[in-house]
This record gives C-alpha cells, structure tokens and sequence, in this order.
C-alpha cells in the first residue's frame, strides 16, 4: 500500500515534467506576448523587457531555469502582467478561496447526488424516479454560465435575499456553491441511479433479502458500496473539473479565486501565472486519481496493492 | 398439520414479450423434520417456486395461490412480516456461492448481522456464535478465517460459508437451491455429506432443489418430479426411482448414464424443454412424450394412485412402468 502511494508519486514527476513541458511550447507557439499591447512598444525596450525575463534564451534553457527555480526554490517566478506581484502570490490568494467553494460544491454534489440516486433506484418507475430523473437531467443541460446570471436575478435582485457577488462570508458562498455543483450533482445522481439498480439485482442483495434483513440496512450496508464504484471513478475528475470550471463562478459572482486569474492569464499571455495554474491542476488531477485508486482499495477487498 | 402447504401456487413474469407462467397450480406440503426433493430442468420453475416461498421473486413476478407455513399465510405477506420468518424460520441457500456472498463484507460481518437482527446478540457474541457454526460445517481454523472476505475461500468453502449462515437461526424449513451445481464433483460429495449430517442433527425439514438425480436418491426422503411449471409425479423416493409412473421421469432417470453398464452413449429425452412464454396447450410435456395421445390436449390431474404416490399423466402407470 505504502510502497504503492511512493510508487504512483514517482511517476507523477516525470509526468509534471511532460506537462510543463507541453505547456510551455505550446503557450509560446500562441501569437502574441505578455508585453504585446495596441500601441506599439519601442523594439529597444521590448528587448530589455525580454531580457528581464529571459524570454530572449532559447526555449529549451527557459524551460531549464524555470523547472531547476521551482525544484531548488518552489519559486514559479514573477507575473509578467502584474509587476509587483509573483505566481506564488496570486496562487496563494485566489487558490483557497477556489478550494472553499469546490470542496463544498463536491459534498452538495456528493450528499444531493447519490441520495436523489439511491431513492430513484429504490422506487424505479414510481413518480419518486421520474421526479429525481426529472431534475437530474434538467440540471444537466443547464450550464453554469445560464444558471448563475439567474441564480442572481431570483435570489439577489428579486428576493433579495443572498449577495450577488463578492466573497466576505459564509451567505457569499452559497450561490457561487449552487452554481458550481448542480450539474455534477445531475451526473453523480444519473450514475448513482444506474449503479445501485444493476447492485439490486445481483445475487448477493438476494441473499441479503433471504436473511430477512430490513430494506434500510440491504441498501446502506450492502447495496451502496458497490454501487459507489462507478461513481467514485467519476469524483476524481469531477473534482478537478470543479476547480478549472470555476471560472464561470470567478466571473459572475466576483469570488476571486484563480479561475479568474486563469483566464485572465491566458489573455494576458501571463507566461508565469498560465504556467502556474497548469501545474496545480495537472498535480490535483494526479492526486485525486491517486485518492480515487486508494479509495476503490478501501472499497473493494479484492483490490490490493 | 404440515409445516408448509402450498396450494395452487402460480408464479408469472410480466415481461416486453408478454406473461412467462413459470410455475402454474403447483401445490406441495413438507412435514417438520422431512427432506423433500424438487427435481427438474432448467427452467421447469423449482427455483421460481422457492423464491416465491421468500417472496425472493423479481419485481416482475406475480403470484397467486396460497402459501401457509406453520398455519399462516405467507404469500404475499408484507416485507417486515416475511422478514421475520426469512433466516430465523425459513432460511435458503443458493445455487452460487461464488456470488451469493457479499463480496464487500467481512464473512464475520456478514454472519453476524442475522444474529443480532434475529435473536439480538451484542456483535461478540454474535460472531462467536458464528466461529461456532463454521465449525460445525467444518471450516478448518474458523476462528481466524471468519475476518476474512468471501474471495479469501475456495467454491466449496464458500458453500460452507452458506449453509452455516442459513443455519444460525436454526430455522424450521431449510430451501437448498442447487446447493452443489456450481461445485467440482468432489466438492459436491463433500457438500451433500455435511448437509446430511446437519440435517440429521438440526432436524429441520429440507427442500432440496436439484436436477441431480442422484443427489437426490442420497439425501431425500420424498421426490417431487417438476417439468414446465407443473408437478408431473410426486412419491417416496425408493419407489419412484424404482418404478417411475410418468414418461417424463422414466426419460430423466434413462437419461442418468450407468457405470455398471457397457453402453456409452447417453439417453437423453428428445426434444427441447418449453418455452413458457408460450407454453404448449395441455401437458407441457407432452410434445416430447413418448406416450403422447389426443387425450393429452388437456392436462390431466395429480392424483393418488398408490400409497403416498401421485402423478399427472393419461397413460396408465403399468404402461409407463414397463
């Protein structure tokens, strides 16, 4: 198990270092530079900028310094946009922030998700499912990007009763959260319905049923653990996409987390700040499918490593 | 008055191509402390009519009849009801051990959770009550292999695993679905061996479904000869065997090959079991049947025709005999 853990962390490395790699030629095949702007800038000083930064090297030594300053430093170097702050700064103020609403879009989703699921496979073809089934897909095909302007429109200019935007407090967090985890809530209850229906007719809920055991205990104890395979193979990318997905929330609701700096980055062509977020999403995505394998080992006694 | 007594019981799917009659007008009784035999094909309904004593059916399954067990009615009673009989009364084991067990529970887990249901043991208690039946169906070193996992055991021991689990409660009526199909030939013996043995010591009366006739010969004392989702002839087992009075159950015992004979070739009875979807009108088996007359267009009734024997057949029994 353990020596399984140090295993998959060391081929994360040389993962990472593909992925830095890849990002970086793709970032500078883009057109245009973090110093491009409408007026003209003189070439003399664009020089000296490039200098600075050591855009004028060859790639191949850029992508050396860069990977040898974060190894030896931690040090993901200064935004090319924002000229007083570093990588390590925007990271360390908007990535909290994007963490707090994600991990708790992901429990809604989860909480709301599997148990819309598990009452639809228990009650299949009564109108308990089709109104579960109902909601789940009508959450689905609602993006983000048409929910949270209504969101806004109902609860803080109609009702008033949740702010628009902004992120100072706990009732600043429910409607980027709403936001945010339905349409995985849609898809972790569309799974969790599928999952447990095919679980229920296995022959083991049989036995289970044979040895008079109440209903409530044949789902909990030994229904729902193998139904949450398929759904756990889903979380760990779900959890990923929550974080990069975010920047629709980031937009509309001001939350400020790096969704925003993402994207902003990206127009800006912020070398350093792209660079940064690639590599914080790449070494999530690595850790929640490393999360995801232990937790199919928790689950399922015949999975050992 | 007989431990259980079923009466007219049909078991029917409502499938996309229309009702499967799985068991039709099936009545039977078993007395406490009797082992009774229901033998058949695949398909000729024994397992359906075992479900339906549960209420185990699948959710398409419909049923009609009467089931009592020790004087109540049964079928169709409400889940909590069944479920104070299931395991402490009736308890049932399965064809497949391989996937009978809860393959994500401890078999501690799984053991004890029907004595702390059933007769509210604490959870030690419960699982030294289970090292305990483990033991008794000679399971080496129970008490360190009850924390294992049911993919830790071999087919058979997992059958072990099975029949002591049903046992717990020590119930009045034990349905035993096939219990050695999916086991080696060794394996089976071994399996029918222990279940004589607790049979004999628990006392309780014994359903044994099989289309093992010789599983059968060993273990019961009555037979009970199913075919199309019908009884077609039911008696004690040495004269059935002996003399069989239906066409049907000559063909199935001709059909158990012999090793005190110098013929190879197998008898197997021709044709195809039916399609229940679309049963044949009168007797099932009667487009297979040897004997098969006009008379046959209508089902005949069960009925006595020697001491504790009954069948369902026109053709008169001297004729099937010889």
């Amino acid at each position: 198990m353990i020596s399984f853990v140090i295993k998959r962390l060391a081929v994360a490395i040389p993962t990472l270092l593909l992925l830095i790699i890849l990002s970086f030629v793709l970032m500078h095949a883009a057109p245009g530079g973090p110093f491009t702007q409408e007026r003209e800038i003189p070439p003399e000083v664009l020089a000296n900028l490039n200098a600075k930064y050591g855009l004028d090297e060859p790639l191949w030594r850029q992508i050396t310094t860069y990977v040898t300053s974060i190894v030896t430093e931690f040090d993901f170097g200064p935004s090319f946009v924002y000229k007083d702050r570093t990588v390590n700064e925007i990271i360390a103020q908007g990535f909290p922030i994007t963490l707090t609403y994600g991990i708790l879009s992901f429990l809604v989703a989860v909480t709301v998700g599997v148990t819309l699921g598990v009452v639809a496979a228990i009650r299949q073809n009564t109108w308990i499912d089709y109104f579960a089934v109902g909601i789940a897909i009508g959450a689905q095909v609602l993006p983000n990007f048409v929910m949270a302007p209504i969101l806004v429109l109902v609860f803080t200019l109609w009702l008033g009763w949740l702010p628009g935007g902004g992120w100072q407090g706990p009732e600043y967090w429910i409607l980027p959260v709403i936001a945010l985890s339905t349409s995985f809530m849609a898809s972790i209850a569309r799974i969790t319905r599928s999952s447990m229906l095919e679980v229920l007719t296995m022959n083991h809920i049989r036995t289970a049923r044979a040895k008079g055991l109440p209903e409530r205990r044949i789902i909990l104890r030994h229904a729902l653990k193998p139904a949450m395979l398929p759904v756990i193979s889903y979380l760990g990318p779900a959890f990923v996409a929550m974080i990069t997905g975010s920047v629709v929330v980031d937009v509309y609701f001001s939350t400020g987390g790096i969704g925003k700096a993402f994207v902003d980055a990206a127009l800006n062509r912020d070398y350093a700040v792209m660079m940064g977020v690639t590599i914080l999403l790449g070494a999530l995505t690595i850790l929640f499918n490393l999360i995801v394998d232990l937790a199919y080992a928790w689950i399922d006694p015949k999975i050992r490593y | 008055m007989a431990l259980l007594d079923i009466n007219n019981l049909s078991v029917t799917f409502d499938t996309d191509d229309g009702p499967v009659h799985a068991v039709s007008g099936l009545s039977l009784s078993v007395k406490r402390g009797e082992t009774l035999g229901i033998v058949g094909e695949s398909g000729s309904g024994k397992s359906q009519t075992a479900f339906a004593i549960l209420g185990l059916l699948a959710r398409n399954g419909r049923t009609s009849g009467s089931v009592t067990f020790d004087g109540q009615e049964i079928l169709g009673a409400p889940t909590d009801a069944l479920n104070r009989l299931r395991a402490e009364k009736i308890a049932m084991i399965f064809q497949d051990p391989m996937t009978s067990l809860n393959p994500y529970m401890r078999i501690s887990d799984q053991m004890a959770e029907v004595l702390t249901l059933h007769k509210g043991l604490s959870k030690r208690e419960a699982v030294a009550e289970s090292v305990r039946m483990l033991d008794a169906v000679r399971i080496p070193s129970a008490k360190e292999r009850v924390r294992l996992y049911p993919h830790e055991f071999s087919g058979g021991m997992r059958q072990r695993v099975m029949i002591a689990m049903s046992l717990l409660c020590q119930p009045d009526l034990l349905i035993a679905d096939e219990p050695t199909t999916a086991l080696d030939v060794t394996v089976q013996a071994q399996i029918m061996d222990l279940l004589r043995d607790l049979q004999q010591e628990f006392g309780m009366a014994t359903i044994l479904i099989t289309h093992d006739l010789g599983v059968v010969a060993g273990f019961c004392e009555r037979v009970l000869v199913m075919y199309g989702g019908q009884v077609m002839e039911e008696g004690p087992t040495v004269p059935l065997f002996a003399e069989p009075a239906h066409p049907y159950t000559r063909g199935l015992l001709a059909a158990v090959p012999r090793l005190d004979e110098e013929e190879v070739t197998m008898k197997a009875i021709p044709g195809a079991p039916p399609n229940m979807a679309n049963p044949p009108k009168g007797c099932p088996f009667r487009p297979r049947c040897a004997y098969a007359s006009e008379a046959c267009a209508t089902m005949p009734p069960l009925e006595p025709f020697a001491p504790g024997r009954a069948r369902a057949c026109h053709v008169e029994p001297g004729r099937v005999a010889a």
